[in-house]
């Protein structure tokens, strides 16, 4: 009988990050708190029916700060997210290996409250998504659905229009559609529907890539607005703005086929003082 | 001046292609919008001098030759009633199979494409005499508008179940990934977001199924029978106004003029469905179409 390792879903065991190499918490101010968990990887391999594009990842993600993923298209950053949410089980044929622990919690074990896990972590895609309802019904949907009182609820919603600066432009059209507010605005929407759940944690996969400059610009003052109140993990093709508002940076990288973490650091250190070969050359714009 | 020929004739072609497509795309629809035209038109001149109040609200005379139709009417009711009332629950619980499937339900949900498919091409007679052994004889509901309305549900469902599926596979495409990633339950993005997302997808599948029922005449002759007397109950036999023209047209000399008229009601009914179900459905939608 086989044993669970990475070969038996086809995941080469091999891995570019070791974890002394990018940090795994070994008591650097990671510690975990239920305010604002740490969000910790270890060990994480990822396939798609039997194709690898994820190995061995491990990854600490500090508490209260923001961080960003950065790396050429393929190499794996969003199935990473979406491993740490588990929207991953979603995806037919996906086959998950290792570990992560939010908060401490593992959100793979067995006897693991995914509903509980989805409110904990909230997640933000690339193309906005309001759900084809009015404004006030995409916030008062999710807070009904995870058993928020009803006399709470419209007060749960103005919180979170308000912590998004959405509360003075649509205060007056809050039975309007949600598909009738600009991109912007709407990526903003998405962003309070995720935090009237008050969560712990929240990804972004690439919330300003389908953005113009200015709503861009908004988002990404509203994400730095979230640091020290939650757990923020960024998927960003722009290496400028993973520098400009990013505590923290992992790179990505297609190893021989299949994504891999090559580096993590503080920001500045990144940027300015790369380890790896691969991120000296990506943050120089050499390659990918 | 040469080098600039090729440069001046690649326009023109394109334009002249233009116009060849543009002229078959609009004689398409022509020859199409064109048959309606005549079918209607042939049915108003033969048939618009029976139509009155009096047609709709009496029982056939002399065959049908004379009086009206108005047990056909009622029955023709009953029938699709009865259809919709078992195909519309069904056809949204197998699109939800179909369209958003759990990782375990895939090969359920191959098998179950492909039942829908054989289905669909299985020809009206085939599930007349379907309904035929199984309702009326087996289940013992004898000749009836129940028996009928089921017969008709069986052969109606396979294409109100690919139309909705269709529909709300889009949806679940749009907004699946962003409910789960809030938590929703299967049953919640279901009910409060797919379906009503999908609500032209629903209006679709609800017009389809009433046309196939109120059209088929091969299935219901042998399940719901014959008789042209106003019905009683569900377990009565009951006279379909599509089995009213076709027993006027073959069997009945001098019944064209009724055949006509009939047929006109018939069509007019199906209009009158079609849009009521768009409008039931569509009015309240707070969201640009498509949206």
């Amino acid at each position: 009988m086989a044993t669970p390792d990475s070969t038996s879903v086809g995941i080469p065991a091999a891995g570019l990050a070791t974890p002394s190499a990018v940090g795994v918490a070994s008591g650097s101010g990671l510690s975990p708190s239920r305010a604002c968990p740490a969000i910790t990887v270890s060990g994480l391999g990822l396939a798609y029916s039997g194709r690898a594009v994820l190995r061995a990842v491990d990854l600490a993600i500090a508490p209260g700060a923001i961080t960003a993923l950065i790396g050429p298209s393929g190499c794996g950053k969003t199935s990473f997210l979406s491993c740490l949410n588990r929207l991953v089980d979603l995806v037919p044929g996906a086959r998950v290996i290792g570990t992560v622990r939010v908060g401490g919690d593992d959100v793979r074990a067995a006897d693991s409250d995914l509903t509980a896990l989805r409110r904990r972590v909230g997640m933000i895609f690339q193309k906005p998504n309001p759900f084809p309802l009015s404004i006030l019904r995409n916030l008062l949907l999710p807070l009904a659905e995870h058993g928020v009182p009803r006399g709470e609820r419209a007060g749960r919603a103005e919180e979170a229009l308000r912590a998004v600066g959405l509360w003075a432009e649509v205060c007056d059209r809050l039975d309007a559609p949600a598909t009738g507010l600009s991109g912007g605005q709407q990526q903003r929407l998405c962003i309070a529907r995720a935090l009237v759940l008050r969560p712990e944690a929240v990804l972004f996969d690439e919330p300003c890539s389908a953005l113009d400059p200015l709503s861009s610009a908004v988002v990404e003052a509203l994400i730095v607005s979230l640091r020290d109140r939650y757990t923020v993990v960024v998927v960003t093709h722009n290496l400028a703005q993973a520098r400009r508002i990013a505590d923290r940076v992992a790179v990505f990288w297609q190893v021989d086929g299949c994504g891999a973490l090559v580096e993590e650091g503080a920001t500045a250190a990144v940027f300015g003082a790369p380890r790896h070969v691969l991120t000296a050359a990506y943050v120089r714009g050499e390659r990918g | 001046m040469a080098d600039l020929a090729p440069v001046r004739r690649g326009p023109a072609r394109a334009d002249w292609h233009s116009v060849v497509l543009a002229a078959l795309a609009w004689g398409a629809a022509a020859v199409v919008v064109g048959a309606l035209g005549w079918i209607v038109v042939d049915l108003l001149g033969a048939g618009a001098r029976r139509l009155s109040w009096q047609f709709l609200t009496t029982a056939p005379q002399r065959s049908g030759r004379s009086g009206g139709i108005a047990p056909m009417l009622v029955s023709t009711a009953l029938i699709l009633a009865t259809c919709l009332a078992v195909a519309v629950p069904l056809a949204i619980a197998a699109a939800a199979v179909l369209a958003v499937p759990v990782s375990s339900g895939a090969g359920r949900a191959r098998r179950l494409r492909i039942g829908l498919d054989l289905l669909a091409g299985v020809p009206s007679i085939i599930f007349g005499l379907f309904g035929a052994e199984l309702f009326c004889r087996v289940l013992g509901l004898g000749f009836s508008i129940l028996s009928g309305g089921l017969t008709l549900a069986c052969m109606a469902l396979p294409i109100m179940v690919r139309v909705l599926a269709a529909g709300l596979a889009a949806a679940a495409g749009e907004h699946g990934a962003g409910a789960a990633a809030l938590g929703l339950s299967r049953t919640t993005t279901l009910l409060r977001l797919l379906l009503p997302a999908a609500a032209p997808a629903f209006a679709a599948a609800l017009a389809l199924g009433v046309g196939r029922a109120l059209a088929e005449t091969a299935a219901l002759i042998f399940t719901s029978g014959y008789v042209d007397r106003m019905p009683g109950s569900l377990l009565d036999s009951g006279r379909a106004l599509s089995v009213h023209i076709y027993d006027l047209a073959m069997n009945v000399p001098g019944g064209d003029a009724s055949a006509h008229a009939t047929a006109l009601v018939l069509m007019a009914l199906v209009l009158a469905v079609d849009g009521l179900s768009a409008w039931l459905l569509l009015r309240r939608r707070p969201w640009p179409a498509g949206a």
